[in-house]
């Protein structure tokens, strides 16, 4: 006899009892400190920052042992605590060009005022795994020496433009839009697809920017700039009226170069794709640089063809905290509406046998 | 009580954005509004636009009722219950007579709501053109002309192809003879109770950042032809527990044999027919 199911209360209880057990593991190993967390996995610390869209360490690394290093849960559970904090305003434009640089690499020039400056990369490591990493207790690495960096690292796309090679970009006075205030809508401001996609999942970026490059929109790029470090933050509180310094974060900035033809108004020149990441993301800021240019087809009057081009295909989807939910919630009941798929089917199968029948006979 | 959170989570300027909004739906009813959505601290697709919804309209002196496919005791419903009992220590109860405003996923309560409740719906996708036109942009502009023949040919396709309407759920409602809605992943079974309602239904999409309305008594008609009534689809067979034969049924598979039984789907009207029989 069927009885109907109850207990979900207590099932709930014991769920998330038992998600707390594998979350901790082996009680016998030492517990994991946020301490740890935020600066051993750092790169885990900064894509969750980014696409929790909070700058915070210690919450980051938080989020992260909650979830049991599950970036995109860790960056839901940020959201969801950033989402209850007052907002006092936008911040002044950060400048990078007065960056302080641990990382600055131009792939269009040999050398450049304010040098190459490689910085902690894995480019050039050979991918073997190192088990003296394994063993506990090695001696700490040493940063290498360097000369304090007083000198000014001008920005490549800036000494382009200043030749008229790069299309300058508009200054404007107002406010740039924000995704987690107003709805996105269409057609949507350079801002507001810069934010999205700042916020946006790394992976489904790196695709879409992977897709330029294979011919699905029309790129040309070159890094013409990727710069990492510190940038002050400055904020003009309304009584004062000036800029103050209220902190400083660690940011990458990638600064794509892409060729534009020219149209009826414009001459021939370069045009921008511009990435910008909290902490080391620098795969993330390229590929966001891929995004933003391949997205600026239609301001360009180049032809829209690809889905990287496709302001709504790529804003609605690049959301993870947004697909994740829509996704797994497939997994909730919807026995109700999969009775009435079941009716339904029951009855066109019995109309089409009986057809069937009939044409037999 | 949670400590350290507003009344209801929300914080009061949200909640007014969000009455704003609603506001404007039930002045254009079946027309959406997008609204700023907040991240809740539940997943998208949990119902966040619902919660929101109800975040803006519940008071302390409110009860509040919540159902997954119809029932009071799924795990989600029991969750959603438990965060407004948390954040806004709100009574809450499983009697669809008793709450003041109840939140819903897919389902209609099979008791008729009355004026002084509110209906809650989660809401997956707003947009009732979204499979046929997927850019937000294009279904905005056949909204402001009305142009909604492109669902009536596919319900027409349908026809022509199987002899029968191929949507048992979520199926396109006209409200007030004037806006195409989605009446929420209901079935369509569930769709000539929104007809004229006295209570006021509310309809939340979180993730698309959506809000719209069917006030009172509003003329709600799903789409049909002259030829080709709309027709409410239900398993023909009666609740295994309290016998009714017109409400909507659940199938439960009991063995690998084939064995199954059919049961209410509201839980709430299931149990109050069986007390009163008993």
């Amino acid at each position: 006899m069927y009885v109907a199911v109850k207990g979900g209360e207590a099932a709930i209880d014991a769920a998330h009892g038992w998600l707390a057990a594998e979350r901790r593991g082996d009680p016998a190993l030492p517990e994991l400190t946020l301490d740890q967390i935020a600066q051993q996995m750092t790169l885990a610390v900064d894509r969750v920052m980014a696409e929790g869209s909070c700058y915070d360490r210690g919450l980051a690394a938080l989020a992260l042992k909650q979830a049991r290093g599950d970036a995109i849960e860790a960056a839901f559970l940020l959201r969801a605590y950033r989402t209850t904090l007052a907002r006092f305003g936008a911040a002044e434009p950060l400048d990078t060009g007065g960056m302080r640089i641990a990382r600055r690499i131009s792939a269009t020039y040999k050398d450049l005022p304010g040098g190459q400056v490689l910085g902690p990369t894995f480019d050039y490591t050979h991918r073997l795994l190192d088990f003296a990493l394994a063993a506990e207790g090695a001696p700490p690495a040493t940063v290498p020496e360097r000369e304090a960096d007083t000198a000014v690292v001008p920005r490549v796309a800036e000494l382009l433009a200043r030749e008229g090679l790069m299309q300058r970009e508009p200054q404007g006075e107002a406010e740039p839009t924000d995704l987690t205030r107003d709805p996105l809508t269409f057609p949507a401001d350079r801002s507001a697809r810069l934010q999205n996609l700042a916020r946006g999942d790394e992976g489904f970026l790196l695709g879409l920017g992977y897709s330029t490059q294979r011919g699905y929109g029309n790129a040309h790029p070159f890094v013409g700039e990727i710069r990492q470090g510190r940038v002050t933050v400055e904020f003009t509180p309304p009584e004062l009226g000036f800029p103050i310094a209220i902190g400083e974060i660690d940011v990458t900035e990638c600064q794509m170069v892409n060729q534009f033809k020219g149209s009826l108004t414009e001459p021939p020149q370069f045009t921008r794709g511009y990435g910008l990441v909290f902490g080391h993301g620098e795969r993330k800021a390229m590929a966001m640089a891929l995004v933003d240019r391949a997205l600026r087809a239609e301001e360009l009057g180049e032809e829209v063809t690809a889905p990287a081009q496709d302001a709504e295909f790529v804003l609605y989807h690049s959301d993870n905290v947004e697909a994740t939910g829509f996704v797994e919630h497939l997994k909730l009941p919807h026995y109700v509406d999969f009775q009435s798929e079941l009716e339904n089917i029951r009855a066109m199968r019995a109309d089409a046998m009986g057809a069937l029948k009939q044409a037999a006979e | 009580m949670e400590q350290g959170y507003n009344f209801a989570y929300l914080d009061e300027a949200t909640k007014r954005m969000i009455r704003r909004a609603i506001l404007k739906a039930v002045a254009i009813p079946g027309h959406q509004i997008p609204f700023g959505a907040r991240e809740m601290p539940l997943p998208y697709g949990w119902g966040t636009g619902g919660i929101q919804v109800t975040a803006s309209i519940i008071g302390p002196n409110d009860t509040l009722k919540v159902i997954d496919q119809g029932a009071d005791d799924t795990t989600n419903a029991i969750s959603i219950r438990r965060f407004f009992a948390r954040v806004a220590g709100v009574a809450t109860t499983e009697h669809t007579a008793e709450a003041s405003i109840i939140q819903t996923r897919h389902r209609i309560p099979e008791r008729a709501l009355r004026e002084d409740q509110i209906l809650v719906y989660q809401v997956p996708m707003p947009e009732p053109l979204f499979r046929l036109e997927p850019r937000v942009a294009e279904t905005r502009r056949m909204h402001a002309l009305a142009e909604y023949g492109l669902m009536q040919v596919r319900l027409y396709e349908d026809i022509a192809r199987l002899g029968r309407i191929g949507t048992a759920y979520n199926y396109p409602v006209m409200v007030n003879a004037r806006y195409l809605m989605s009446p929420s992943p209901i079935p369509a079974f569930d769709n000539p109770k929104m007809d004229r309602m006295p209570a006021l239904q509310l309809f939340g999409a979180g993730r698309e950042k959506r809000i719209y309305a069917v006030p009172p008594y509003t003329p709600v008609k799903s789409l049909d032809f002259d030829d080709h009534p709309f027709r409410a689809i239900r398993a023909p067979h009666a609740c295994t527990l309290c016998g009714s034969t017109s409400s909507y049924l659940d199938e439960v598979v009991t063995d690998d044999r084939g064995g199954r039984v059919f049961v209410c789907s509201d839980t709430d009207y299931c149990q109050s027919r069986r007390e009163k029989a008993a």
